[in-house]
């Protein structure tokens, strides 16, 4: 079994519990205008795709294998990321199994836009889903994401009433996700869903416009205002005395 | 920290390091009596210490609490003619060049061209050491193969355990006296020459007693002639604990400190030892002091840290005796690496960490001084507060403590013979040097330079450099027929190299054992006392030399080099490589981008290139361990370079690596500055194959930007980090938390980042007093950030 990915990263420090290795698989569905991962799109326009490669999953567990210790060490594991690591199936399925058979903890990061039987597949394979949520109003998301949102919260309360393990991921991106509209609406449909206690913020940074800008593809965003600590600290506390444990970044 | 520290601290920092004549003047004075001639050598050594002692300049500063200075006063630092006597020329040089500088005065220039130069040409160690090495050991020495620690400092290079602090100088006589009633002139033959040893080590006692006293009188005179009724009573008190200390056992934390410290300023006075003498398990020591004064009353948490605080300053007074030629090159810092040791092991094997160990890592932080230096030994067992205590101080960007592993540093003892008791009692040292405290003489003979013996092996044996042939002839490598015989031949070149240095090292351990004993460390030490021997010769418990192997990522990398680009892509010929070598890839940019960015590289937990690190490992160990010195001890190895990295980079052309001509080498244990791309957890994977337990000390430093660890988490991932490269049997790691961003604005603008310390190898510094060369080369670590 083979499959593509761009990246593999290790001392992951903001992917889940401990010291992980991240592997970004090439591929997704959604085009966010404040991706800051374009290479792990679908294009390759600008060399876009001068790093993603054809790996098999034994060398990628082979790769993996090697920082066990750190693992072992800090409760860490294996992050699995993107693009989108449900755009190839078989091939994260068969990486879960691989992890699964040598004890290593596994994450997920999903966009959550895929079909639902996926999930189903590798559910019980998967220590942690990190799942982004981006934007509850429907005509919203498609501009800001070219997709629909109605799938992306479907998985998520498959997932969570499944009774996986799932940390909620909120870009905030200033006037579009974060706003007192979108953030309000987060909250109310979380209400549905009593057994999802984490959130991660992570405040936009300039990070992806000047990546986006390395690879020549044209700023949609434009210049946003940048997010103070107070900014990210009211988020926070919108969420917390809400019994939901909050952290920044990761 | 309050006032009296404040104003202590900031008149150290101002201090400018200055050349003192003090104890030239003194020593010279005392040898041109013609007594010394008529006396044994540890006798004469003796008698010209307690001389020093005697008539030394006495220092009390303003307001501070514990007493001593090396010099008259701080940073007046002494020369030690018997050793090294500077020229006019090593004086000018001294006193105009741009970093690690020291006034020197027309009176002082006057005096040592007068006086001291003509009585000690031709008597120092120095001038003997030149005279006796023969004429290979000095080619492979100019060329840049080797130093030599011993031609400008003496054999220290060790550190107290905790023997002071139960026994007072007048007990070490009584020691003495015995030892002494039980020799056996009948039959042992070395009778009369221990007789010799243990009279220098009495005299050396009482030169002690002696300096303390002188003390404690000055301070009653301050203290009558003080108007200010507290300071007044702090001079009364001072002046009746050097009554006490050091003649007797301390009985109290403030004596326990100012006994120390006339013991420190004792060895340093006595020989330049380069220094690395210091009080060692400090949080151990104390301790009972502590606890016991705080009962009692006679101590607060605040006068303890004060008294520490002060200690701190002390040691921070005392920069490193001058160096000049090669030592200053290898060696080129004020610090003196004075590593206090924290934490670690109780003999029985329990986490020693206790309260004083917070309280002293409090000090650090505040103190923020460049000496003395500190470290936390973290074991299995220590709790992970203190490892997350030790961190929140490094984060701090201040290069200190670095971190050192317990359960390594006891098995690298036990491996070379020492018993568990003395290792678990024992810690490192100097840079990162393991050794058993207050029972061995473990001496660093000399930096090694892996990678210029790379240099003349692909050379057939010549010096590229000077056209000299001074290795053996390993074989023209264009015929070589496979990587085998590369390493074949380098191991010829390499076994030739060490054997110049070892016969070397034996030759220059006569002559320190002959000439210049050293009866008052000897005290110091165990078993000198009991076996009538001096430090130098053969009295320690245990007496270790080390050669310290340098670059060992730049000679893995270019290993790698040639055996991945010739031998097995065969993309490219040794003659073509060489040829390019030569010329320092001019016009070859497309050729040395393949060596830099097309070739495997050690510290990507890559096992090509690890493979063969520890192949070159394997024939470093094995050509040094195990070889007798004159000392009962054996030869070891130990991997780091001080500053050395820069030296040997300057006396090697290009290499195979895609480094240019004079380029530093690695430094430590680290991969080549930038060659490592996978960030820190590759970093230690690739070296921990290194077997440090076959080590007596490697040193690893990692840069991180600030961000990564401003948060909890980030912390407690680095301290995750740090306990698996320990769990590896990594021996020592250490941080520069600082981005290269800073670095490069502390280069361009110095006036505006004159505190701004950094790690360098095995200790820190102050980044804009570091030369512009490993000022590139610190900037050029790879920085491990966000991901």
């Amino acid at each position: 079994m083979t499959g593509t990915i761009f990246d593999i990263k290790k001392y992951a420090i903001h992917d889940g519990p401990g010291i992980r290795t991240t592997v970004f698989l090439k591929g997704c569905p959604m085009d966010c205008w404040w991706c800051h991962n374009p290479e792990g799109g679908d294009g390759d326009a600008g060399g876009l795709s001068e790093k993603a490669r054809t790996v098999s999953v034994s060398e990628v567990i082979q790769e993996i294998d090697k920082d066990r210790i750190f693992y072992d060490q800090s409760g860490g594991g294996v992050t699995f990321s993107g693009g989108e690591p449900l755009a190839q199936p078989e091939f994260l399925k068969a990486l879960l199994e691989a992890c699964h058979y040598r004890g290593l903890h596994t994450t997920v990061d999903t966009c959550g836009y895929a079909p639902t039987e996926d999930f189903e597949r590798i559910c019980e394979l998967t220590g942690l889903f990190l799942y982004d949520i981006k934007l509850m109003d429907n005509d919203q998301h498609k501009k800001y994401t070219g997709v629909p949102n109605d799938l992306v919260l479907k998985n998520l309360r498959w997932l969570v009433n499944r009774g996986a393990q799932v940390q909620l991921r909120i870009p905030l991106i200033p006037d579009i996700t974060d706003t007192e509209d979108n953030l309000s609406a987060i909250y109310s449909f979380l209400e549905d869903l009593p057994d999802l206690r984490g959130i991660s913020l992570l405040p936009y940074n300039q990070f992806g416009a000047d990546k986006r800008a390395r690879f020549g593809l044209g700023d949609r965003l434009g210049k946003l205002p940048s997010l103070t600590k107070a900014d990210v600290e009211t988020v926070v506390n919108r969420f917390t005395p809400l019994g939901y444990e909050v952290k920044v970044g990761g | 920290m309050n006032d009296r520290i404040k104003k202590l601290r900031d008149q150290s920092l101002a201090a400018r390091p200055v050349i003192s004549m003090e104890r030239a003047k003194l020593l010279t004075d005392f040898y041109q009596t013609g007594q010394a001639e008529r006396l044994s050598a540890p006798v004469a050594r003796a008698m010209s210490f307690k001389y020093l002692m005697e008539h030394k300049e006495l220092c009390v500063n303003n307001g501070e609490l514990i007493v001593g200075e090396r010099g008259p006063a701080p940073k007046a630092t002494p020369t030690y003619p018997e050793i090294c006597t500077h020229t006019m020329k090593d004086f000018d040089i001294l006193n105009s060049r741009e970093k690690v500088a020291f006034a020197v005065s027309e009176e002082t220039r006057n005096l040592q061209r007068d006086v001291i130069a003509p009585f000690w040409s031709g008597r120092s160690i120095r001038d003997r050491i030149f005279k006796k090495v023969d004429s290979a050991w000095i080619d492979a020495y100019e060329a840049g193969i080797f130093t030599e620690f011993m031609e400008q400092r003496a054999p220290g290079h060790t550190v107290l355990d905790d023997k002071i602090y139960g026994k007072g100088f007048l007990d070490f006589t009584k020691e003495i006296e015995k030892s002494k009633a039980g020799l056996d002139f009948y039959k042992d033959p070395e009778a009369l020459a221990k007789r010799e040893e243990l009279e220098a080590m009495s005299i050396a006692a009482d030169a002690l007693m002696l300096y303390a006293s002188r003390y404690a009188e000055k301070l009653e005179r301050l203290a009558k002639a003080e108007p200010n009724t507290a300071r007044k009573k702090e001079l009364e008190k001072m002046a009746g604990i050097c009554h006490r200390v050091p003649a007797h056992a301390p009985g109290s934390f403030w004596e326990a400190l100012q006994y120390y410290w006339f013991v420190h300023l004792g060895v340093i006075t006595e020989l330049n030892t380069w220094d690395s003498f210091n009080p060692g398990r400090l949080d151990r020591h104390l301790l009972p002091f502590y606890s016991r004064d705080l009962e009692s009353g006679v101590l607060t948490g605040e006068t303890a840290r004060e008294l520490l605080q002060s200690f701190w300053i002390k040691f921070n007074n005392q920069p490193a005796p001058p160096k000049v030629g090669v030592t200053a090159q290898e060696s080129n810092t004020y610090t003196d690496f004075c590593l206090i040791n924290l934490g670690g092991v109780t003999e029985s094997g329990d986490s020693a960490a206790n309260e004083l160990t917070f309280l002293i890592l409090d000090v650090i932080e505040e103190m923020r001084l460049l000496q003395p230096s500190s470290m936390v030994q973290v074991s299995k067992k220590s709790p992970d507060r203190l490892l997350d205590r030790a961190l929140e101080i490094i984060r701090t960007g201040y290069g200190q403590p670095s971190l050192f592993n317990t359960d390594s540093i006891v098995q690298e003892m036990v491996r070379q013979g020492k018993t568990v008791k003395d290792a678990r009692n024992g810690g490192a040292s100097g840079c990162v040097e393991t050794g058993a405290f207050g029972k061995e003489s473990y001496i660093l003979t000399g930096y090694f330079n892996l990678t210029k013996v790379l240099e003349i092996t692909l050379n057939n044996g010549l010096d590229p450099a000077t056209g000299k042939e001074i290795g053996v002839r390993s074989g023209d490598p264009a015929g070589f027929a496979s990587f085998d015989e590369l390493m074949e031949a380098f191991q010829k070149q390499l076994g030739h190299f060490i054997d110049i240095k070892i016969k070397g090292n034996i030759v220059i351990e006569r002559l320190w054992a002959e000439h210049l004993p050293a009866p008052f460390m000897s005290i110091l030490i165990d078993d000198c006392i009991s076996t009538g021997r001096d430090y130098n010769n053969g009295g320690a418990r245990y007496n270790t030399s080390y050669v310290q192997g340098v670059g060992l990522g730049s000679i893995t990398d270019s290993l790698a080099a040639v055996k991945y680009h010739v031998f097995d892509k065969k993309n490219m010929t040794i003659p073509q490589l060489l040829d390019n070598l030569k010329t320092n890839f001019e016009g070859a940019d497309d050729l040395r981008k393949t060596l830099l960015d097309k070739t495997p590289k050690y510290g990507n937990d890559d096992s090509y290139p690890d493979e063969i690190m520890t192949q070159v490992f394997e024939l470093f160990f094995k050509a040094v361990d195990g070889r007798p010195n004159t000392k009962g001890g054996h030869f070891r190895i130990n991997l780091l370079p001080t500053t050395s990295h820069v030296y040997f980079g300057s006396v090697i052309g290009a290499t195979p690596d895609g480094r240019k001509r004079g380029e530093p080498l690695s430094e430590g244990v680290s991969p080549v500055q930038g060659a490592d791309r996978h960030g820190p957890t590759a970093v230690l994977k690739s070296a921990s194959k290194i077997d440090h337990i076959r080590t007596g000390g490697t040193l690893l430093n990692q840069k991180f930007t600030p961000h990564v660890l401003e948060t909890k988490d980030g912390l407690e991932k680095l301290r995750h980090l740090i306990r698996a490269y320990f769990t590896m049997d990594g021996h020592h790691i250490q941080f520069n938390v600082v981005t290269a961003d800073t670095l490069r604005k502390a280069q361009k603008n110095p006036e505006k980042y004159r505190d701004l310390i950094v790690r360098v190898a095995g200790y820190s510094d102050y980044f804009v007093d570091l030369g512009e060369d490993l000022q590139n080369e610190i900037i050029k670590r790879t920085e491990h950030g966000l991901n």
